[in-house]
């Protein structure tokens, strides 16, 4: 990757579209991003629960690994089972750093002769610059900055895409598969970040304006912007880098066991792995958990979680408003001995104290296709 | 013969009588979106003019709203803890904040009438 020379914002192929479908742009992660169309934060999340959304996701980091040592090289930098990841298979995992903290989380598809990633826009430098330093010889790290990422998100986004794309239903969950798509190649995952069915398709930048404006003028799709991403992976339970999860924050304190490959942990070989072994053992000093405050008033990041009589038990690191159950819902960390659904918690705003409980995660349920 | 006044700070005011009734711009509930939340001040609080007398909020983020004016708080609008949204639909009617009797109307000398601040955010446009 080039050096950024300036400190000026980048733009996505949907730059010009992102403007003409009247988005408000602001800077996230180092690009000029729609945080929300005419409709507005709440009208965009209900419609990607209710019919599609489509979501531009240009920002994100899109890396090949070439190379036939390509899984047992990646294999040193998360603690994830990536050899035995069948072609055609997806799979979430995590890079972490010698304390076992999450540098990034990051997605792994393996095609035919390459192993292909999406990690997180404000990430992608460095996550490059450590793959180029680890991998290590005979495995290549190829950054894709030509292309584009779209997501088509919600019950209708299946029924939509197969009206483009040939195949399509044939995928299931975190397959993913090189489809022509309304006449243009792209590659097509069953995936996503708002916890319904839906695809993530990349593909040349160049073409993303064309297929945006095809999806876009389907009855049931309406573009989608960052706010409404962030509500619904949040009512999905789901981590956003930088927030649930850092590089002070390990997998198993976040509750992310199942990225542990089994024979990952008996075998070694990844940053931290002592750390994680050890929390695994004897269990973690603190939990991420879902927390559902009382009233109508939204908990956000960084507010104090305290028990009654003013013991600090953790810290909110996500919160809002879920448009789906129409009240404040929020994730965070608390103490490992309270971080049982149901127990009541206080948390302060504005110096206030706000009641509340953790619960259960997702707090909407997933609605993946998983057969 | 508009009794509005209006603030850099996106609150508008509506005098009646001795008193004034404080709420957020149409421009200001534009930029904020969705608004879910309104936490309002207690009847019977003295709030001296800039200090922060209610919090808006919307998907986003929290917004604190200053009073433009000094005096005693004497009326709320309860309505917006079930139906915040009323301040995206009607800001400068149903969606008014507080109502406060004022200490020296001398203060609304410092605010803006409707035109200067139509002027005052077409520059900031």
């Amino acid at each position: 990757m080039g050096e950024s020379d300036s400190n000026a914002l980048r733009r996505t192929p949907l730059y010009a579209l992102h403007h003409e479908l009247g988005g408000k742009l602001v800077p996230f992660a180092g690009y000029e991003m729609p945080v929300h169309y005419r409709p507005g934060i709440l009208a965009e999340h209900r419609h990607t629960r209710t019919a599609a959304g489509l979501f531009d996701v240009s920002h994100m980091g899109q890396i090949r690994l070439i190379g036939a040592g390509a899984d047992a090289a990646l294999e040193r930098l998360v603690p994830g089972e990536i050899k035995a990841l069948k072609p055609g298979r997806m799979r979430y995992t995590l890079f972490t750093n010698d304390q076992g903290g999450v540098s990034d989380d990051l997605m792994v598809l393996r095609r035919a002769d390459d192993l292909f990633l999406i990690v997180n826009a404000a990430c992608k430098e460095q996550d490059f610059a450590h793959l180029q330093c680890h991998l290590g010889a005979g495995v290549a790290a190829e950054f894709l900055e030509d292309r584009a990422l779209l997501a088509l998100q919600g019950p209708a986004a299946a029924a939509v895409l197969a009206r483009h794309a040939q195949g399509v239903e044939s995928l299931r969950f975190l397959g993913g598969a090189v489809m022509t798509v309304a006449g243009i190649e792209t590659l097509v995952t069953r995936s996503g970040y708002t916890g319904e069915d839906g695809f993530e398709i990349s593909l040349a930048a160049d073409r993303a304006e064309a297929l945006a404006r095809r999806l876009l003028a389907e009855p049931e799709v309406d573009a989608v912007g960052l706010g409404a991403r962030d509500s619904l992976r949040l009512e999905a339970g789901l981590c956003l880098y930088g927030h649930d999860l850092d590089p002070e924050t390990t997998p198993v304190e976040a509750g992310l066991n199942w990225v542990l490959g089994k024979r990952r942990l008996a075998e070694g070989g990844f940053p931290g792995v002592a750390v994680i072994r050890r929390q695994l053992a004897d269990g973690p000093a603190r939990l991420r958990v879902g927390l559902l405050p009382d009233g109508r008033a939204p908990v956000r990041d960084a507010s104090p979680i305290e028990d009654a009589n003013g013991r600090v038990l953790g810290q909110v690191t996500s919160g809002g408003f879920s448009p789906t159950l129409n009240r404040p819902i929020a994730m965070g960390y608390v103490a490992a001995a309270v971080a049982a659904p149901g127990t009541p918690v206080e948390f302060l705003v504005r110096e206030k104290r706000l009641p509340g409980r953790v619960v259960a995660l997702p707090f909407v349920p997933h609605r993946y296709a998983r057969t | 013969m508009s009794d509005l006044r209006f603030t850099k700070d996106h609150e508008w005011l509506r005098i009646e009588g001795d008193a004034a009734v404080v709420g957020i711009s149409d421009y200001a509930q534009e930029k904020l979106g969705d608004i879910v939340y309104v936490e309002l001040p207690e009847i019977g609080r003295k709030v001296a003019k800039g200090a922060e007398a209610a919090v808006v909020e919307s998907v986003k983020a929290a917004s604190e709203v200053y009073t433009p004016v000094s005096g005693e708080v004497i009326a709320v609008n309860d309505a917006l803890g079930e139906n915040p949204a009323e301040v995206n639909g009607d800001a400068m009617g149903k969606g008014w904040f507080f109502k406060i009797r004022l200490d020296d109307p001398a203060e609304l000398g410092d605010l803006m009438d409707e035109a200067a601040y139509r002027k005052f955010v077409e520059g900031l446009e």
